[in-house]
């Protein structure tokens, strides 16, 4: 469709039906209301189907509902939405549900505010819900990357028949910017015959799409294959940016709309002559281990920088085998992180390793 | 001499089973009556099940269909997503009192006023039978349980909710019937109530919904006998059988 100006919440739901997603079930909260509204008219004239569900709850159950026929369906939200699909979400992980939520995060806890946030982060990578599991987690930088990423949560959820999660930041959702979407590339990589409901004749046989697994040792052998299946997405799925570290002292690690701030300020710091670099995983879980270890012979020290308390902080550190001094510096309730605030961090960092 | 077959299994009952349910149970007269409707209608292949959390959480072990597994209440939204997707094909709920009418109260509201085209058969029977005999929103005023030991006390705990008069004020749904599955004499209603709910969804009719009034002997602290007699002296005269809607 060429290159053409769009919000981020728009440019998500059209790349999501160019991505084959013909299912959207939703309920409105801010800051991602442009997502259901634009399914709302653009799923019927591409022959699909949107739904506004009553609550979160049962936006997620639809889901589970619908993914259990094998076809891309998905749900959006916002934090508080989010964390009352967390009971589905569970679900879907232990009966290999293949669907995808995006979440444009606002700040909390509780009812918060509604601009931009990351404090999402350990609740999207540590699984959303009870249980012993993991999510894939995408976390976009830009309205460009969360296009190109939905085509990728779909294809992954498919591929491994798991519940894939887009963790965005409000700026992500309502800033414009120039994208091109591209014309939907889907990977058939689950063959819904021998799996989903709805093809018992085809199949020969029926299916049962279940959690619920009363013998202890028939559970921990589900919860075996699961874990293969994580450790395989671990090994396979990774995805990290690195932008300048390969002699870089000091590195700055970040995700989402933060990454792009600190890229400025690596631009500028290395026009003064600063060793800086950025780290910054595309998907926060799987986390990108092997390529934060990779500092770990030429970084003195990493700053991370998010809007929350420094979630991802810890998931840094272990990465670099607690080798590398990892600092945090971050705002949350709404306020994102400037250039210069980065910029004064990063300065004192280098006038204490002297 | 020829011997004719006036009786059977249905064919998709699975096979040399039997069901886990205690003495007196009315669950598996539901599940059988849910088995032939599925043999009559020839939609054995193209039927997906939503099994229930309670006592009924594993009927995938008794009927061969598919199935998905629904949390607590969120049968109708499952259901919804499943047909919404899948219009083509045929999905049923199959949900207590506890999953209905409490966790899931939002849930069976909203899919009835939108009129899914989906079938829901709800067993009431006064109780949460699979955790151990507590208070279910349709536990009768008096009527002793392991949370309400002095019996239901409506001061304390509300009243029992009648689920069909409260549905069939909406606009939604085509066809809303209670029915019992106590007595032989309650059986053929039953039998072609659950057909009908079934044919509504396959004439594309839109949601229908059977309430079943059930026992449950071990909670009630009752004989299989006594309880069927329950059904009919106590919770008929509160939840009156017959049809509340009928799109026709």
């Amino acid at each position: 469709m060429g290159r053409v100006l769009m919000k981020g919440t728009e440019a998500i739901a059209e790349a999501a039906i160019q991505a084959g997603c013909k299912h959207f079930f939703g309920y409105p909260i801010t800051p991602q209301n442009e997502i259901p509204e634009y399914m709302s008219k653009r799923l019927f004239e591409v022959g699909g189907v949107y739904l506004q569900a009553e609550s979160e709850v049962a936006a997620s159950n639809m889901i589970l509902g619908g993914g259990s026929t094998g076809e891309p369906v998905m749900t959006s939200s916002s934090s508080p939405g989010v964390s009352l699909m967390a009971e589905a979400i569970s679900y879907m992980a232990g009966q290999e549900t293949p669907v995808v939520i995006v979440n444009v995060m606002r700040a909390g806890p509780g009812l918060g505010g509604i601009l931009p946030a990351q404090g999402d982060y350990s609740q999207a990578t540590g699984g959303m819900a009870h249980g012993d599991f993991k999510l894939i987690v995408l976390a976009p930088s830009t309205v460009q990357e969360s296009v190109d990423m939905m085509q990728k949560a779909f294809n992954l959820a498919q591929k491994y028949r798991n519940p894939v999660v887009m963790i965005c930041d409000g700026v992500i959702g309502q800033i414009m910017e120039a994208v091109e979407i591209p014309e939907g590339n889907p990977e058939n990589l689950s063959n819904p015959v021998d799996w989903a409901c709805g093809y018992m004749k085809e199949r020969g046989k029926r299916t049962i799409l279940h959690s619920l697994i009363l013998d202890p040792e028939e559970l921990e052998s589900h919860n075996k294959h699961l874990e293969a299946k994580w450790k395989r997405i671990k090994e396979k799925e990774t995805d990290c940016e690195t932008y300048k570290t390969e002699d870089a002292e000091v590195v700055i690690s970040a995700f989402g709309t933060v990454a792009r701030i600190a890229r400025s300020v690596v631009d500028k710091l290395r026009a003064e002559g600063f060793k800086v670099g950025l780290i910054r995983p595309l998907l926060v879980s799987p986390f990108p281990e092997k390529e934060f270890e990779g500092l770990i012979s030429t970084c003195k020290h990493i700053l991370d920088v998010e809007m929350n308390w420094g979630q991802m902080k810890k998931d840094v550190e272990s990465a670099v085998k607690y080798r590398i001094p990892v600092s945090f510096f971050g705002h949350t309730g709404g306020i994102c992180p400037t250039v210069s605030e980065i910029e004064r961090e990063v300065r004192k960092i280098f006038t204490e390793l002297g | 001499m020829s011997e004719k077959i006036v009786y059977e299994r249905p064919k998709s009952w699975v096979k040399d089973v039997h069901t886990h349910y205690c003495p007196g149970c009315t669950h598996g007269i539901v599940h059988r009556i849910i088995c032939e409707t599925i043999d009559e209608l020839g939609i054995q292949e193209i039927t997906t099940g939503i099994a229930p959390v309670g006592c009924a959480a594993m009927m995938y072990n008794y009927i061969d269909i598919d199935y998905i597994e629904a949390p607590h209440g969120r049968a109708p939204a499952v259901a919804t997503g499943f047909k919404r997707v899948r219009p083509d094909r045929l999905i049923f709920t199959y949900q207590g009192d506890g999953d209905l009418a409490s966790i899931g109260a939002a849930e069976i509201v909203h899919a009835a006023n939108r009129s899914e085209n989906i079938t829901v058969i709800f067993i009431n029977n006064a109780i949460y039978g699979m955790t151990g005999g507590q208070m279910a929103p349709t536990t009768l005023i008096g009527q002793k349980t392991t949370t309400t030991k002095d019996g239901r006390d409506p001061q304390k705990a509300g009243y029992p909710m009648r689920m069909c008069e409260m549905l069939k004020t909406l606009e939604g749904p085509a066809y809303i019937e209670r029915v019992s599955a106590a007595k032989p004499a309650h059986l053929p209603s039953l039998k072609r109530a659950i057909k009908k709910a079934f044919q509504n969804q396959i004439d594309n009719k839109g949601f229908s919904l059977v309430e079943v009034l059930s026992t449950c002997p071990t909670n009630w602290g009752m004989s299989p006998l006594k309880s069927c007699d329950w059904v009919v002296e106590s919770m008929i005269p509160y939840y009156p059988l017959g049809l509340f809607k009928d799109f026709e």
